[in-house]
């Protein structure tokens, strides 16, 4: 089998405009933003001496008195209404337990999800426990954030048939930050598999279900093999993702649709290699600002 | 003291610095894209690896957590490659705990740990090539991995190992100096407050040369924190076009 090696260069950025250099928003820990005292502080800041001081290294965004410095990088700041997809990594009494990539796990009450069976009904101790059965831990779950605890953990609901345990497909973990906050994060793409783009950087591929199986819950899983063709469509889409995202691209159903249109002329591990990437995310961002004038 | 002449009459060390000089500082952050944050450094031949993760739920004991504040969970190894010497250094012998600790000490002085109750933060620090300083080079890497991963800080923490040869301080010093037996001192200081986060120091020194000792480690560790700087807002500036476009 032949393999492509070489050797660790350093990434040159495409397109890296002067303008940029020496802005006067970007701030670093411990830089003093302002010693008026009229402003109030938000998230990223803190009073040092009647200084309003930067603690994380970011972009420095006002809202009337208001603050805040934005890190470039953070993990998931999670908001009600806000789509998760998320692995259960415990299972206790009357809840799960969430990694979502934010600052605590979430929970998952027995009493927020729609049980096998439909139609509303009491929670019994029988319920509790068979939790395991329907969610144990290692499983993936697609969820809405319902609401936020006090020390900033998420409680999840499960509550429509769009969300609950997601079965044959693949998990692509991303910065938060790159998912634009749309109407829908549930997308069947024309290319011919699905996508879950969470607000918390998990994107979820999966192949199109053929019918929507409405008895089940959300808990049944499909074991059916999927061909090689859906197969050979998601890893492209699983490649294109990681392309978007290694140049900061945000990501949505058109942006990503777009990416697979351009790569199509590529073989799919081709995708990841720097100058296919560049070329395809080119393309890409071409035939956005086409779309958008 | 046998054979070696730490310091020349002309006032150059063994490697051609003058006394108050730092050795080469070259970071880089962002190294891997699957950690939260982190960041390499070299400081001359000394090369260190950061890693951090979190803030995230505790794993492990949960009996750890903090009801107000985040644990903060340091650990530190050195590959063994890294000395001249060839040794294999098992996890958790006495002397990488103990500088473990250290850098906890170090960083919970610095991180805001009361904005994340009931988490955890992990550090993890590997010395690739050690030739010296290797706390101070921890902490240096160690604070550019936490930046990277955007956990808010009161200030950058920078260490500095400085020594004490002819009624002289010598900043950041090297292995060949470290084991030529001079008193040195570590030092990790909030340079923008002037607070000092750490202070060690296991050799024997009169106490009217502490004061200036302590001066010339805070002076080396400013310097320090002007190339960090510089580091982070190159940094800053790239991610931001690339993000903006």
């Amino acid at each position: 089998m032949a393999v492509d090696m070489r050797l660790p260069t350093v990434k040159n950025s495409m397109s890296l405009s002067v303008s940029a250099a020496g802005r006067k928003d970007l701030v670093v820990p411990g830089d003093v933003i302002t010693s008026d005292t009229g402003f109030m502080r938000g998230h990223g800041t803190y009073v040092d001496e009647d200084k309003l001081t930067a603690s994380v290294a970011g972009e420095v965004q006002r809202v009337d008195k208001l603050i805040c410095v934005r890190p470039l990088k953070t993990r998931f700041n999670g908001e009600v209404g806000d789509v998760v997809v998320g692995r259960i990594t415990e299972v206790q009494q009357k809840r799960w337990k969430v990694e979502t990539n934010s600052r605590l796990d979430s929970v998952l009450l027995l009493s927020s999800v729609n049980l096998p069976g439909g139609e509303l009904r009491r929670r019994s101790a029988e319920d509790e426990l068979t939790m395991r059965e329907y969610l144990h831990e290692g499983d993936l779950i697609s969820a809405e954030v319902q609401s936020v605890f006090s020390d900033g953990a998420l409680s999840l609901h499960t509550r429509s048939l769009k969300y609950g345990k997601l079965g044959q497909g693949v998990l692509v973990q991303l910065s938060p930050s790159l998912i634009k906050r749309q109407k829908t994060h549930f997308h069947n793409l024309p290319c011919g598999a699905s996508i879950v783009l969470g607000n918390n950087g998990f994107v979820w591929l999966y192949p199109t279900p053929r019918q929507q199986e409405e008895e089940a819950g959300g808990f049944y899983t499909s074991l059916e093999p999927v061909s090689l063709s859906d197969r050979e469509v998601i890893s492209r889409l699983r490649n294109c993702l990681l392309a978007l995202a290694a140049h900061k691209v945000l990501l949505y159903d058109t942006s990503v649709l777009y990416c697979y249109e351009s790569s199509l002329q590529h073989q799919v591990k081709d995708i990841l290699k720097p100058e296919v990437m560049e070329e395809i995310v080119m393309l890409t961002q071409q035939k956005l600002l086409e779309q958008e004038s | 003291m046998a054979g070696l002449e730490l310091l020349t009459d002309q006032g150059y060390r063994l490697d051609g610095r003058k006394a108050t000089e730092l050795r080469k500082v070259q970071a880089r952050m962002g190294v891997f894209a699957q950690a939260d944050g982190s960041a390499y450094l070299e400081q001359g031949n000394t090369k260190a690896l950061a890693v951090v993760y979190g803030p995230h739920e505790m794993r492990g004991s949960r009996s750890r957590a903090l009801h107000d504040r985040a644990v903060i969970n340091c650990q530190y190894s050195m590959a063994t490659f890294s000395t001249a010497e060839r040794k294999r250094r098992p996890h958790g012998d006495r002397k990488s705990t103990e500088m473990s600790l250290h850098l906890k000490q170090t960083f919970e002085a610095a991180v805001m740990t009361q904005l994340f109750p009931r988490s955890q933060i992990d550090i993890y620090v590997k010395i690739l090539q050690s030739d010296g300083g290797n706390y101070s080079v921890c902490v240096n890497a160690a604070t550019l991995a936490v930046i990277d991963a955007g956990i808010p800080m009161r200030d950058y923490v920078c260490a500095c190992t400085v020594g004490f040869v002819d009624e002289t301080p010598l900043a950041d010093l090297c292995y060949a100096e470290e084991s030529g037996g001079v008193s040195s001192l570590a030092l990790a200081l909030l340079p923008r407050g002037g607070q000092i986060a750490l202070v060690q120091m296991d050799a024997r020194l009169h106490q009217d040369h502490l004061e200036t000792l302590i001066e010339a480690a805070m002076t080396a560790c400013k310097g320090v924190s002007k190339v960090l700087d510089e580091v982070v807002r190159q940094h800053l500036q790239e991610a931001s076009v690339l993000s903006r476009e």
